[in-house]
């Protein structure tokens, strides 16, 4: 072998090697979600997964406190959120936050020691609007958070201030006046999977509401107008949406077709609603607080920290692998008091009071949703009670729908409403195993589309 | 045995260096009329370099690229603040935009995507150039004008891109970015606005030229590496004169799959499975968003795209139910 020739070889070994070193090395596991052939399929590297389990673990619940006694609204003065806990039960509230957000620094993150009821520090006034948030999330957004439902600890992790959040995306420091535009794109952005697309997908579709769809909605032609540059937008969202939450496309869509609904998965659904809650989250609760923070909390354009699919999510397809935290503390899961939007309540108000019977529930959902109503999920206490008392029984879920509309909606509303009861249920703590779903069932035809018995899930206890 | 599976030349004839064939009187000269002979080329190919011919298109399409790799560049080195190692570091990310939707076909500020017209139009000059070159170098020399067709070929494709298309989609902004990641970023995102490429005939089609360019360069290559130990390297020869190399390959493959091509239609073969490639894939990428939107639902219209059952039961675009808030 001449030296030239083993020159070559070193070469040819030293670039194929930098060739290999952007990729992960095997095994990597795969996971058949869709029909055979279609490539529906998740793949998990297991040493990426195996580092994100100890950092998406969740919190041991603080210990119950007793219900009675004094509100704690008739004892704390400029208490404006949680006022109907018993003191007791605030206190414990207050200590689960502080577990949850500024475990090291303690009570005096956020109050000053001297005067609770102080809010000179930005960061109660902030946690205020932060618990009302928490309780617009779990009881508006249930198509996304199911029963599961949000604390502090979703995002915060024992940290002040989350480590997910996006700002407002800074203008091109050259500011060229002629050349060199870099058009918002063409930088390695980690926001963006280090792809040369758009930067920042953030604020046209978590803040803005810019068209996702960018495919045309017919075979041919019909007058559907995206650029390649929107899709380009979108593509950008989808891989942060991708590496937030630690799959595929596929986890969502099917291979053949992104745009394509038929063929997708339940959890484009959820995505769906997510996206609108997070663009509620931004606008509604962070963007207002934006002078409450200072100026060293804001980002480089001054602009207030917003939350994306990785604030919640970090990396898992759940946050925290779906552990329901949320459910030891049920003054999270309610709407914040007086602040329930007044359509919403009047459309509850319509809905038959819920079964509660030991061994059978019977739970009204309002036409076209899938919610489980506040009002309706305490219908199920005793049957919960039940579960608990005798440990071989199984509580089966039927959901009901009427016969008006088409039948695969009805369908899908039907299971969509048993999932939520299931979710419910699921985050009372009765095991998954324990619970077993039945097919969806059509009510009798005689039973008119408006009459709320025919939307409805009954859960039975053997 | 090894020698024919060796990367580099076995062979090398060291000889005068050839000067070339006269030229006609209105042609300019070559240069370099002194060739070198560098020993590193002949592990590949031939160890003579030059004489040159150049001539005036040759200058002009020269001058025209360089014009416009400058401009790219240029733009590129001023993305990253005119700093050198920045722009080293970032190549593969820099790029060079069309216009946005806005201009539609008309003139955009330089900065928003003028550069890229001054660029394609430049790029457009010097490829057109460079075509007439290799045809009138072919003419020169008294030869077919196979290659300059084939090149016809990848320009076809390549004014599909960056002309045809965006003139009937009536916008520059539907043309592909100058730029490493940022065109293939357009090649993924082009597939996803026009539903997925896969369902499109004309780039299967290409795909399998493509593909089948390969298989036949490695059929081709293959078969007469091995029968060169009986001369079959003399290819052009045994067009005519069948020796016991083309019997031998021959025989060889009527044995491995019942059909064998000639000394001369195996070439024929890999030039129309070559050409076709981009032939094909122009076709295909000028039908998308001109006559065919959603290339899933046109392949669904005309049954290539089979129903599978449904594994996920029936999902609802949340947008269409009753209520919902776009």
């Amino acid at each position: 072998m001449s030296a030239l020739s083993r020159f070559l070889s070193f070469a040819a070994a030293l670039a194929a090697s930098l060739l290999l070193s952007a990729c992960e090395r095997p095994p990597i596991d795969s996971v058949q979600t869709g029909y055979r052939g279609t490539g529906m399929v998740q793949v998990y590297n297991p040493r990426t997964v195996a580092d994100q389990i100890p950092a998406n673990q969740p919190l041991a619940a603080q210990p119950a406190a007793s219900p009675e006694g004094p509100r704690a609204k008739d004892v704390y003065k400029n208490l404006q959120v949680l006022g109907d806990l018993s003191v007791g039960e605030l206190t414990r509230h207050m200590a689960a936050i502080t577990a949850w957000v500024s475990p090291k620094e303690g009570c005096a993150y956020c109050h000053n020691l001297t005067n609770l009821a102080d809010d000179s520090k930005y960061t109660k006034v902030v946690a205020r609007r932060m618990v009302q948030m928490t309780q617009n999330i779990n009881s508006k957004w249930k198509t996304h958070v199911a029963g599961t439902g949000v604390t502090c600890y979703t995002c915060h992790r024992g940290e002040p201030v989350p480590q997910q959040l996006w700002f407002g995306p800074v203008a091109q420091p050259e500011a060229p006046y002629f050349i060199g535009n870099r058009n918002g794109q063409n930088a390695p952005a980690r926001t963006v999977g280090l792809a040369s697309l758009p930067n920042d997908p953030f604020t046209p579709y978590l803040k803005k509401t810019s068209d996702i769809r960018i495919a045309g909605p017919t075979a041919l032609p019909t007058g559907h107008e995206a650029s390649i540059q929107q899709t380009e937008g979108t593509y950008g969202l989808m891989i942060h949406m991708s590496n937030s939450l630690g799959v595929n496309c596929t986890y969502c869509h099917n291979t053949r077709s992104f745009g394509n609904w038929d063929e997708s998965s339940p959890q484009r659904t959820t995505a769906w609603h997510g996206l609108r809650m997070v663009g509620e989250i931004n606008n509604n609760y962070l963007e207002p607080l934006t002078s409450t923070f200072p100026a060293t909390r804001r980002g480089p354009t001054g602009d207030v920290a917003k939350a994306n699919c990785a604030t919640c999510h970090q990396g898992a397809y759940k946050p925290l692998y779906g552990a329901a935290m949320a459910k030891d503390h049920p003054e999270l899961l309610a709407p914040a008091a007086g602040a329930a939007p007044p359509a919403a309540s009047a459309a509850t108000a319509t809905l038959p009071a819920p079964v509660a019977e030991a061994l059978r529930s019977v739970l009204y959902f309002d036409v076209g949703s899938a919610a489980l109503a506040q009002s309706q999920s305490t219908g199920m206490s005793k049957v919960i009670a039940s579960l608990a008392a005798t440990p071989g029984a199984k509580a089966t879920i039927s959901g009901y729908h009427s016969a008006a509309g088409t039948l695969a909606q009805n369908q899908e509303l039907a299971k969509q409403r048993a999932f939520s009861v299931r979710d419910a249920l699921l985050a009372a703590g009765v095991a998954e195993s324990r619970v077993v779903l039945s097919k969806p069932q059509q009510t009798e035809a005689n039973v008119s589309g408006e009459d709320p018995s025919a939307r409805r899930v009954e859960v039975t206890v053997k | 045995m090894t020698q024919y599976l060796n990367l580099f030349t076995s062979v090398r004839a060291v000889g005068p260096a050839h000067m070339g064939v006269p030229l006609p009187a209105r042609d300019a000269p070559r240069f370099g009329n002194r060739p070198a002979h560098v020993g590193l080329f002949a592990k590949l190919g031939m160890a003579q370099v030059g004489p040159i011919y150049l001539g005036t298109l040759g200058v002009a399409s020269i001058f025209f690229g360089t014009v416009a790799f400058m401009i790219i560049g240029f733009n590129m080195l001023a993305s990253v603040g005119w700093d050198p190692v920045q722009f080293v570091r970032q190549l593969f990310w820099l790029s060079l935009d069309p216009p946005a939707p806005k201009y539609g076909l008309g003139l955009a500020p330089l900065n928003e995507g003028g550069w890229w017209n001054i660029t394609g139009l430049f790029l457009t000059i010097s490829v057109l150039l460079w075509w007439l070159r290799m045809y009138t170098r072919a003419r020169a020399l008294g030869l077919g004008t196979h290659v300059a067709w084939a090149f016809a070929a990848a320009l076809w494709l390549f004014f599909v891109l960056g002309l045809i298309r965006p003139v009937l989609m009536g916008s520059w902004s539907e043309a592909v970015p100058f730029g490493i990641f940022s065109h293939l970023d357009w090649t993924a995102a082009f597939s996803i606005r026009y539903g997925n490429l896969f369902y499109n005939p004309f780039h299967a089609l290409s795909i399998a030229f493509l593909y089948g360019s390969t298989l036949l360069f490695a059929m081709h290559g293959a078969t007469i590496l091995a029968v060169s130990r009986f001369g079959g390297d003399r290819e052009l020869e045994q067009i005519v004169d069948r020796g016991t190399a083309s019997e031998r390959a021959a025989l060889f493959w009527r044995w491995t799959m019942g059909f064998n091509a000639t000394m001369e239609s195996v070439h024929r073969w890999a030039w129309w499975f070559a050409i076709l490639c981009p032939l094909t894939g122009g076709i295909g990428i000028l039908l998308t968003g001109t006559v065919v939107d959603n290339w899933y639902l046109w392949a669904v219209q005309h049954g290539v795209a089979p129903p599978y059952p449904p594994v996920f039961g029936t999902v609802i675009d949340p947008a269409t139910l009753p209520g919902a808030k776009p």
